[in-house]
């Protein structure tokens, strides 16, 4: 079973650890494993934004008819967390330490609350709107994104 | 009817701020209160001193901070912002704080008309205050257990509230007219309800997801998640049972029920210390270390709780109820907030000037809204506070050090706050100057 209410959270985890791989890096000075660790962080969080904004949203705003309710909210700070992405990017092209370890605080935090919203309101709310549909959705998901650990 | 969910990021910042801006003065008050009276205030909890500095800190620090960032976090966790924000605050946060002047005036001065005074400013603040909460909190549609944990929490406040307006009235009437309750009993259930149910549960609620959320340490166990407000609430309703005749009041029960809440406490301690040793991120900012030294004296407050039920010769002293007290609210409750401020405070920042269409331009990040040196100097001095304050209720001789350190760690966390939203007036204006140039000179193009 993969239920995108499954696939989405473990997904959040594995991109919590990308982006503390990347961090830790910056942190050593590192920049020769910071830039790919980096790199590859960037690459699953967007397309984790992706895969909600292409796949799991409208199929939650077609279901119920929502399309200004909470996906419109979830859509802009999916834009929030790409713009920081784009200042993490430029510090590290950078070599710029100081300012990566600040811009990473802010998104840290962003992405959390984001996460909390979406892990505690936002797909139980899919799961109930989407029945049957689900498990089809679960696995175009899955398929979009790179597999954690567990 | 399905509940509106607005996904609202956010209250206006004022709504927050205004508290947080408030909250360490009273603390710093209560730091004067100490460094004035001297050593007999630390000397029994039933002083008149000990009993104003207290209430400075539980109602004027604490609550003030408390019900800021809940009124924010419920965004958050609920998804639903609350009703009126902007007339919630405006209503409560002067209320609280004439309340809180009053109630430490009446205790200070033995003045039994400002009890009456702050019982009834109370009820009107708190009264609101919940009403308001309770609406957000039950209406959302929002699934996890920190909701229910918060839930109890309010419960927690409403009770305290309900005790403590009962304890103003019977201090505040003439004896011939003050009704005819039990002192004592009613005391001890408030403060139970005050720090367990209300301060303690809501550090909970908020903990389960800001512990992971900060340092990314795996979550807290599940069945711990459960047991522990649910142990909590239960010890607090057998403990609330003195109140009426029966077993309630025997001594052997008291002690065994306040044991099993104690234990309860410090297994709390004790997980968190551990969750945040097994964090992912492996970087010790201050806020993490001000959740430690909280937790640790958590960890302190449940060993010595018990080395007060051990050795009862101990225990008998009126300066261990102090010794506790210092452990509880300097060092739990007051290191908690002060690290949380330190975290939603840059970032709320950040947040609101992003909303005012800073996108043009650049923004300071999180970790340039309060400098960090100027974060860790506060925190080292406030552990040293708190160490200076258990010092002085063993050694009285230290009671002025020990209030004057508290006094100057509060100025400095009031200097730190006031900073981080001066950061924000700053850059809001210049987004706003920006923003009003691009218009003009569109209208010019025009």
């Amino acid at each position: 079973m993969s239920l995108p209410t499954q696939v989405l959270p473990d997904h959040h985890r594995h991109c919590d650890d990308l982006f503390v791989a990347a961090e830790e890096s910056v942190q050593r000075s590192d920049w020769a494993a910071a830039a790919p660790a980096f790199a590859r962080f960037r690459d699953q969080m967007q397309a984790h934004f992706e895969a909600e904004e292409a796949v799991l949203f409208p199929a939650f705003e077609a279901a119920t008819g929502m399309s200004a309710g909470p996906t419109e909210m979830m859509r802009y700070e999916h834009e929030q967390m790409r713009s920081l992405l784009a200042q993490l990017a430029a510090a590290c092209a950078a070599r710029d330490g100081d300012t990566y370890g600040g811009v990473a605080e802010t998104l840290l935090m962003l992405m959390q609350q984001h996460n909390m919203k979406e892990e505690n309101i936002l797909y139980p709310m899919c799961d109930q709107a989407l029945g049957a549909e689900a498990e089809r959705l679960g696995a175009t998901i899955g398929a979009m994104l790179e597999p954690g650990k567990t | 009817m399905q509940p509106t969910l607005s996904f609202e990021q956010a209250p206006p910042i004022s709504v927050p701020y205004r508290f947080f801006l408030t909250a360490p003065l009273f603390g710093a008050a209560a730091g004067l209160v100490l460094a004035l009276l001297g050593p007999e205030t630390l000397q029994s909890r039933w002083s008149p001193g000990a009993l104003a500095m207290t209430h400075l800190i539980v109602v004027d620090f604490m609550l003030q901070a408390m019900c800021g960032s809940l009124l924010q976090f419920v965004a958050v966790v609920a998804g639903a912002n609350i009703w009126r924000p902007r007339l919630v605050a405006a209503v409560v946060h002067p209320l609280i704080t004439a309340g809180a002047i009053f109630l430490a005036s009446a205790f200070l001065f033995e003045q039994p008309v400002l009890f009456l005074l702050a019982a009834l400013v109370f009820v009107a603040a708190l009264g609101t205050f919940l009403t308001v909460m309770a609406v957000a909190l039950l209406r959302t549609p929002a699934r996890g257990m920190s909701i229910h944990v918060l839930r109890l929490a309010v419960f927690g406040l409403l009770v305290t509230v309900v005790l403590g307006a009962s304890l103003a009235i019977t201090l505040g009437l003439p004896e011939d007219l003050s009704p005819d309750w039990p002192v004592l009993a009613l005391v001890n259930v408030h403060v139970a309800w005050g720090l367990g149910g209300w301060a303690l549960m809501l550090v909970i609620g908020v903990s389960y997801l800001v512990v992971p959320m900060f340092q990314l340490t795996p979550a807290y166990p599940v069945l711990l998640t459960r047991a522990l407000p649910a142990g909590l609430f239960l010890v607090l309703c057998l403990w609330t049972l003195q109140l009426v005749p029966g077993p309630g009041g025997a001594p052997a029960w008291q002690s065994g029920v306040a044991l099993a809440g104690v234990l309860l406490a410090g297994s709390y301690a004790v997980t968190t210390l551990w969750l945040q040793s097994r964090r992912r991120r492996r970087q010790a900012d201050v806020t993490l270390k001000l959740w430690r030294g909280a937790m640790l004296s958590l960890a302190a407050f449940a060993l010595s709780w018990i080395a007060f039920e051990a050795w009862p010769s101990l225990g008998e002293s009126p300066r261990a109820s102090v010794w506790l007290g210092v452990l509880a609210l300097p060092g739990l409750f007051f290191s908690v907030i002060t690290g949380m401020l330190y975290k939603i405070m840059p970032f709320l920042n950040w947040l609101h000037l992003q909303q005012q269409g800073g996108t043009g331009m650049p923004l300071p990040n999180m970790k340039q809204m309060i400098p960090e040196a100027s974060m860790r100097g506060q925190m080292r001095l406030h552990f040293a506070a708190l160490g200076l304050l258990l010092a002085a209720v063993v050694w009285p001789a230290l009671t002025l050090p020990a209030g004057l350190a508290f006094t100057a760690s509060c100025l400095w966390l009031e200097r730190n706050l006031v900073g981080a939203a001066r950061v924000y007036a700053r850059f809001r204006d210049s987004v706003r100057a920006a923003a009003a140039s691009r218009a003009a000179a569109h209208s010019d193009h025009a």
